[in-house]
């Protein structure tokens, strides 16, 4: 069987979930994760209860996918929290907690994955920062910097991968209407949509299609770097 | 007022005394705040007083302002460091800082703690 194998962490909802039914319409085998179970399933789809930043659980994760297809094409790494909070009230449990998922959890999944590529000479790594990056967005400051994490770790791993054949790239979607951005109040949101080139929310289909860019085998020129969405 | 008091300390189990003396330190800084900032409060300051959310005065800048005035009364007066941070800080529904009474509850459970 030819189709590629995609893993995409935090496929319960979100960002995640639209990607994994989209690889699946595009044909790919599809491996998710989340900490929390889904309440969704399709045919081509495996699912792990798996949280991104439990070393054990990962690496039982990927010991199972090399058991099942004994490849991995591509990686695509979703899973992120997030934290609206003034840096003077923030306690350093949920610092450590959204580190742990979207800087280690990324390092974590990127080096299991890499070691499965490296079989074939060839992968795909995505992995997701943000605009609140470059727009340095006050009131999250632990997201920030989790997510500068993502972009420097992007631009290593790409060097440390490359001959590998593995490429190593990074999308960086402003606001879009999921989960992680509910409890943020709509005047921040509007701040920061005025600060985008183009400015409206982002949609699903706007990240697919920075993936897609990058996953396509014609992108194996294309490494390290980082497509921040709606002109930042 | 004293009843009040004296059920919140009952419900936390901490002397009645220190219940007292974190809702009066929260009013003074909240006093202070108004001074300062030109903050549009009530005129009456009491334990059920919205602070942040809903019906609150407090911008989150002003928030931040509070907490941090606060935390310092606490150590001069208590000699505890605290830390009144909290992830649920900007929840409508969650905050500890909802009201006087919830941060005097939030500043207290954390004294106890140590």
């Amino acid at each position: 069987m030819d189709a590629p194998v995609t893993l995409i962490t935090g496929t319960r909802i979100g960002i995640g979930r639209h990607l994994a039914e989209h690889y699946l319409r595009l044909g790919h085998r599809v491996v998710g994760c989340s900490r929390a179970p889904v309440d969704w399933t399709r045919e081509g789809y495996k699912h792990y209860g798996t949280d991104v930043a439990d070393e054990k659980g990962v690496m039982a994760m990927f010991s199972e996918i090399r058991r099942l297809y004994g490849r991995l094409d591509h990686l695509i790494n979703n899973a992120g929290i997030a934290s609206m909070n003034h840096s003077l009230l923030t306690p350093t449990s949920t610092v450590s907690a959204i580190l742990a998922t979207n800087a280690v959890g990324t390092f974590l999944l990127s080096r299991e994955a890499a070691k499965l590529m490296k079989r074939k000479g060839y992968g795909r790594i995505v992995n997701f920062s943000s605009v609140a990056v470059p727009l340095k967005l006050a009131g999250e400051a632990a997201y920030v910097a989790s997510k500068s994490a993502v972009v420097a770790l992007t631009h290593v791993l790409a060097r440390e991968f490359a001959e590998f054949g593995i490429t190593v790239n990074c999308v960086g979607p402003g606001p879009l209407a999921t989960n992680l951005i509910r409890s943020v109040p709509k005047q921040t949101i509007d701040r920061l949509l005025a600060q985008q080139a183009i400015r409206r929310m982002g949609t699903f289909e706007d990240v697919a299609n920075t993936v897609d860019f990058f996953l396509r085998p014609e992108s194996g020129f294309v490494t390290g770097q980082t497509i921040y969405l709606g002109g930042v | 007022m004293e009843q009040v008091q004296l059920e919140r300390a009952a419900r936390l189990e901490v002397p009645q005394d220190d219940v007292r003396q974190v809702i009066e330190l929260i009013i003074d800084n909240v006093n202070q705040l108004k001074d300062t900032q030109g903050l549009k409060a009530p005129a009456r300051l009491d334990s059920a007083t919205a602070l942040f959310g809903g019906e609150g005065f407090l911008d989150s800048m002003a928030l931040v302002t509070l907490v941090v005035a606060v935390e310092q009364a606490i150590e001069e007066k208590f000699g505890t460091n605290v830390s009144l941070a909290d992830p649920g800080a900007m929840s409508q529904e969650h905050s500890p800082y909802r009201t006087i009474g919830a941060l005097a509850d939030y500043a207290l459970r954390r004294l106890q703690a140590g």
